[in-house]
């Protein structure tokens, strides 16, 4: 399968623009619309769409690791951010903590964000896992 | 300390899922990190189930959402013992993995599948909501439907399909009497639901979802008329997968029947009492035939666990404290026993050569010690004195008697010697018969031989010690029995003496 030049030329962008965006939808979903599972599905459809274009290899490239080893990281992630709960031995798994540090920018550092980015990483994961093993098959 | 020692059978698993998908291209790391997480959750939970004996029911509320509003994550001497039962067999199948075959399946997958399957059955053992037991259910689901189809053959996909069709069915009839309770109740946790479900005004409409939700557990369980998907699909899986499903799948059907008809629905069981015995009958009867027609191990092995399944509900269709204790007693003693019938049948296929019968034979000759570590499950699971079914079937059955449930206790009874029977026909046909043609040397190293004997020679282990040391297994299969059937301590320990009053039910 030879995709258009069109689509091959334009593929850092389908790749880029869809990373950033996912990024944004990521920080943006602790209050609002977005979050980690829709951030996620946005990235991995920017690493499908370079998959299509310029080959499973490349998009394989891009990602670094084998995407059984994204969600792995994204699930350790996401278990991890839920052990702080412990600071306190009675509350249950999950509590989430907070620190409001003292800076000229109100910065809500938080352990769900890290849960959330952990739900990104396997969304990640999960959908370029599948989406590859499918165009490996042709 | 309570704390994470509820939630750790649940974190266990799921760190070794991602721990060895994240080890992927190192086979040697990702299968010692498999076995020490398969370690870990054997040892969590026996501390989580001593726990328990000890300081009674622990209850958690995750993310300290108060209880009908959060997830609750509920341990008591059932959901303890199942969930200890189920790191036993973890440890076991993880150890029995490493024998052949075990390249092939590691780079299928296997390891990463294997602990997101123990992750949703502990999650289900576990927790105390309802709409969170459907996660779990399609945690298991996906993880299942992956172990499944292992080796991509023709023939597992055929297998496989049928097994997610059917179970989606079942997945969607829960999802859709998840959403009529929540519309009749306004609350689906479960000690919420105990505690409005008799003061609910629709009681038929209640009684309908109920209806719903047996016919979706049911299915997991393997119930009649809900089989058809059980053999279908479990002789098509690899020996370690097949062992691990015939030992917690089904029995998490199971577990969900028993937790919501003796607390949710327990005021109606004057309704669903007869509804249960009657496919408890079926259930046993139509098993044990099925597996008295078929020659092949797998295939006799698949239909006694739905034969056994009927044994099960007996305690919930009498709801006597002791029937429910013979049914307790009774998952226990089967959970280990049929998976190391199904681990056996590896080990005789490794040596055989074949698992249909009649290919096989003269194997008391060839491996006499594999005859014993066969005959102490199987005669266990026929019930003969003094292995641990015959304590499990003397207690449902006398539970039967003295309920007066004449017809229920018999057919356990008759369907106990038919089971004798198909096991007296795989030792006749594999063991004691003349070899058929000269069998293929098996050829498996020092390593792998230990990693398949080892754990079955453990779990007839522990067979023999429920057998002749029955004792404290009865005393607690009698206090999970009465934890069962306390409803008021249950509804008292997850809401808390105060407790937010939720939605009343008004139409």
């Amino acid at each position: 399968m030879h995709a258009s030049l069109i689509l091959r030329v334009s593929a850092p962008l389908l790749l880029w623009v869809p990373a950033v965006v996912s990024l944004y939808l990521l920080v943006r979903g602790h209050n609002a619309p977005g979050g980690g599972f829709v951030g996620g599905l946005v990235a991995a459809s920017g690493l499908v769409f370079h998959a299509i274009a310029r080959g499973q290899a490349a998009a394989m490239q891009v990602m670094r690791a084998p995407p059984a080893a994204w969600c792995g990281a994204g699930l350790l992630l996401a278990l991890c951010s839920g052990l702080l709960a412990w600071i306190d031995p009675a509350a249950g798994y999950l509590t989430h903590r907070w620190w409001f540090p003292d800076l000229p920018v109100t910065l809500p550092l938080n352990t769900a964000f890290v849960f959330d980015v952990g739900v990104y990483l396997a969304v990640i994961g999960t959908i370029t896992a599948m989406a590859f093993a499918l165009v490996a098959e042709e | 300390m309570r704390q994470v020692l509820l939630v750790a059978p649940i974190l266990i698993p799921l760190a070794g899922a991602s721990l060895t998908a994240l080890l992927w291209s190192r086979p040697a790391a990702q299968r010692a990190v498999g076995l020490a997480s398969a370690i870990a959750l054997f040892v969590a939970t026996l501390a989580l189930l001593a726990q328990v004996i000890a300081g009674g029911m622990v209850v958690g509320q995750m993310g300290n959402w108060p209880a009908p509003f959060g997830i609750t994550l509920v341990v008591d001497h059932l959901s303890a013992a199942m969930l200890a039962i189920t790191g036993l067999m973890g440890l076991a199948v993880a150890v029995y993995a490493m024998g052949p075959g075990a390249r092939e399946r590691d780079r299928a997958g296997f390891p990463p599948l294997f602990h997101a399957l123990l992750m949703g059955v502990a999650g289900a053992f576990s927790t105390g909501d309802l709409f969170n037991l459907y996660v779990w259910f399609e945690v298991m689901l996906i993880a299942s439907f992956g172990l499944l189809v292992l080796d991509r053959t023709r023939e597992q996909l055929d297998g496989g399909l049928r097994y997610v069709m059917l179970n989606l069915v079942g997945t969607t009839f829960f999802l859709l009497a998840v959403g009529l309770i929540y519309g009749l109740t306004g609350t689906l946790s479960l000690a919420d639901l105990a505690r409005v479900a008799p003061g609910v005004e629709n009681q038929g409409a209640l009684a309908a979802t109920a209806v719903l939700l047996l016919v979706s557990f049911g299915a997991k369980a393997a119930v009649f008329p809900l089989f058809n998907w059980l053999p279908a699909s479990y002789h098509t899986a690899s020996m370690p997968v097949a062992a691990i499903f015939a030992a917690l799948l089904t029995k998490v059907g199971v577990y969900a029947i028993i937790r919501v008809f003796t607390l949710v629905f327990a005021h109606d069981h004057a309704l669903f009492g007869p509804i249960l015995a009657g496919i408890a009958i079926a259930t046993m009867v139509v098993g044990v035939l099925g597996a008295a027609a078929h020659y092949d191990v797998r295939r006799i092995l698949s239909f006694h666990i739905i034969s056994q399944i009927g044994y099960m509900l007996i305690g919930v269709a009498l709801m006597t404290p002791l029937a429910i204790a013979g049914s307790v007693l009774y998952i226990v003693h089967h959970i280990v026993v049929k998976a190391n019938l199904f681990l056996v049948a590896g080990a005789m296929r490794q040596v055989g050569g074949s698992f249909a019968l009649a290919r096989m034979g003269g194997l008391w000759v060839s491996a006499p010690l594999l005859g014993i570590l066969f005959l102490i499950p199987a005669l266990s699971l026929a019930g003969i004195p003094p292995l641990s079914g015959f304590w499990g079937k003397f207690v449902v059955i006398r539970a039967g008697l003295e309920a007066e449930a004449w017809l229920l206790a018999f057919v356990a009874l008759a369907v106990g010697v038919l089971t004798l029977y198909s096991m007296i026909k795989i030792w006749n046909e594999a063991f004691w018969k003349a070899a058929p043609q000269a069998a293929p040397r098996a050829e498996w190293t020092r390593a792998e031989r230990i990693a398949t004997f080892a754990p079955i020679v453990a779990l007839c282990g522990v067979t023999l010690a429920i057998g002749l040391w029955t004792e404290p297994f009865a005393a607690f299969s009698l206090a999970a029995a009465d934890a069962l059937l306390d409803r008021e301590g249950y509804i008292a320990a997850v809401l808390g003496p105060n407790a937010v009053r939720l939605a009343e039910a008004a139409p």
